[in-house]
């Protein structure tokens, strides 16, 4: 079907996010979605938000930059960020509002969402048109396609789903906006962030998986030692961060991360549906687990049925040389 | 000025004074596989619990009171008929009394987060509770956005994902989850807090106690007398299982996997 930009009547705002002054992959992901319904402008709140502003509008896609400074956007607080997008909604006219369906996203977008009487559609994995969208409900076992009637859609989008926009090509305008009072109902404290040199789990190409079968945390160097020549990122399970043999940010399923790498590893993980919801998208699954009746092996490309403190580091052995 | 005095008088009572709404979803249990047949996703005859969430929520309630920082939790749900028994189950883990919301079956099948945010404002407005504990998201439909949606509506600040929270002052402080790490957050109350897994691990309700529950007050309303707009603004266009995976091998030996993952697959 032929579709060009030029036919299509969305205007779209997307919300972007940024860490340690970069924007994150997610939400380049958001604006190659937003691309499919419409002109683009994107968002950038932040205490100094110019030199983030001058970033964004390189980014293939965009069209428009709106530039909004103050103290109080520093921490991404939806108390502050979602009037902002309210004002910029009603001033600008925007059909639709994008963001990625990250801890920052899934808190923003609905927020906002009520401020303008919209029902937002969350964690997209497909748009079919400036109306409908395709979602997964029941830790993905169920895939819908639902229509918005709402004037103005409010969007979460699933950044395994969509190609991350190019850094560079774009030259979009940048436009400085003025910032909305400060609400002050919330304040950030501080972030306890655990620094890593170690790959982003949500867009790594390679990832490798540890389950209850690790049985402890220390074990879980196995993992990280077939994961480094790999260069790939490491995850869990629910039951093992619940466990604390891992930290929260490592959890991969429903409630989790949801990712979609070129290789999975998966060792001593079951595959329960809510861990599987959040993988099943993976190019290549393989599983090593003992238990030969594990579900996981119903979705693994490969299954090796063998005693992961064993197989694991004959694995990165191999991986080595 | 005035009205800021004003909050500062009631403040060291209202720590000791706190009225805690818990939000219950009656959702397919989370260990059934569901099905899709028909351009319907298929939820007859198949288990329904209480949103895992939920429990969350309302152990973290019953905590608060626990402490003494809480005299009163309520339980509500929004819901066909049925939806009854998780105010039961609510009222048994420790939950002072209920308001069930009672939603025509065909109505609540599409029940959107939307319309039952904007039901929980109105009974915010009745109630005027200081703080909301909620589940962060419902397993069936997993949009995770009422809680927002509430806080919005209300204009309350919002604690998302809460691993953590303490009351104290008339503010509560949240640790949040956040995609690297945890952030904590200190919010104004009244507040819209939304119970992430590792918030708590929540009990089991005792037989006694589910005797007991069974003569608590529940406050059964018709929604169409509360005057709030819940048509839905999604409509399901079609609905299927995703594609299914094809079939893999089992290999027998880790130099197989390996050599399967390299020249076969060309992964590694």
């Amino acid at each position: 079907m032929l579709r060009a930009s030029s036919r299509l009547f969305g205007k779209a705002l997307v919300v972007a996010e940024y860490l340690d002054g970069k924007i994150v992959p997610a939400s380049l992901a958001a604006i190659t979605a937003a691309t499919k319904v419409g002109s683009v402008s994107a968002l950038v709140a932040a205490k100094d938000a110019k030199s983030l502003g001058a970033e964004l509008a390189k980014v293939n896609g965009v069209s428009e930059v709106l530039v909004a400074s103050g103290e109080q956007y520093a921490a991404g607080l939806p108390e502050e960020i979602a009037p902002l997008v309210k004002s910029l909604v009603d001033k600008h006219n925007f059909t639709h509002v994008f963001a990625a369906t990250s801890a920052f996203g899934k808190n923003v977008i609905p927020r906002a969402a009520a401020k303008s009487d919209s029902m937002p559609i969350s964690d997209i994995t497909a748009i079919e048109s400036e109306d409908t969208f395709v979602r997964q409900m029941y830790a993905g076992n169920a895939v819908t396609t639902v229509k918005s009637s709402d004037k103005i859609k409010f969007v979460t989008v699933r950044g395994t789903s969509f190609d991350r926009a190019a850094l560079t090509g774009g030259s979009a305008t940048v436009v400085e906006t003025d910032a909305s009072t400060a609400v002050s109902s919330a304040k950030w404290v501080e972030d306890l962030i655990a620094k890593s040199d170690k790959p982003d789990l949500t867009t790594a190409p390679k990832v490798v998986a540890g389950g209850r079968g690790l049985k402890n945390g220390d074990n879980f160097k196995l993992l990280f030692d077939l994961a480094e020549p790999l260069k790939a990122a490491v995850g869990a399970t629910r039951a093992v961060v619940d466990a604390g043999y891992c930290p929260n940010d490592m959890q991969i399923g429903q409630t989790g991360k949801t990712i979609a790498p070129q290789l999975y590893i998966g060792a001593g993980v079951s595959g329960a549906i809510q861990h599987v919801a959040g993988m099943k998208d993976s190019k290549v699954i393989a599983v090593i687990n003992t238990d030969a009746d594990a579900p996981f092996f119903q979705v693994a490309d490969y299954g090796l049925v063998a005693d992961l403190f064993d197989a694991v580091p004959a694995l990165t052995k191999l991986v080595k040389n | 000025m005035f009205s800021r005095s004003v909050v500062n008088l009631f403040r060291p009572t209202l720590a000791n004074n706190m009225k805690v709404i818990v939000g219950v979803k009656r959702v397919v249990d989370y260990t059934v596989k569901i099905r899709v047949k028909d351009n319907k996703i298929q939820t007859d005859g198949v288990k329904m619990s209480v949103n895992p969430f939920d429990e969350i929520a309302i152990e973290e309630a019953i905590r608060l009171k626990e402490k003494k920082i809480a005299t009163e939790v309520i339980a509500v749900t929004i819901g066909n008929k049925k939806s009854e028994e998780v105010l039961r189950t609510a009222m048994a883990l420790g939950c002072d009394k209920a308001i069930h919301i009672v939603v025509p079956d065909a109505d609540a099948v599409t029940l959107e987060p939307l319309a039952i945010a904007k039901i929980l404002a109105k009974l915010h407005a009745e109630e005027k509770p200081d703080l909301w504990i909620l589940g962060k998201q419902a397993v069936d439909g997993d949009f995770g956005s009422t809680p927002q949606l509430l806080a919005g509506l209300i204009d309350a600040p919002q604690g998302t994902f809460a691993s953590e929270i303490a009351v104290a002052d008339g503010k509560v402080k949240v640790t949040r989850e956040i995609d690297a790490g945890r952030q904590v957050v200190e919010l104004k109350l009244p507040a819209v807090v939304a119970a992430d897994l590792r918030l708590n691990t929540p009990r089991f309700p005792n037989l006694q106690s589910i005797m007991k529950a069974r003569k608590k007050p529940i406050d059964t309303r018709e929604v169409a007398k509360l005057d709030v707009d819940i048509k839905p603004r999604l409509t399901t266009v079609s609905a299927a299982e995703p594609p299914v995976r094809k079939a893999g091998v089992k290999v027998k030996t880790v130099d197989e996997l390996f050599d399967k993952l390299r020249n076969e697959a060309k992964v590694l």
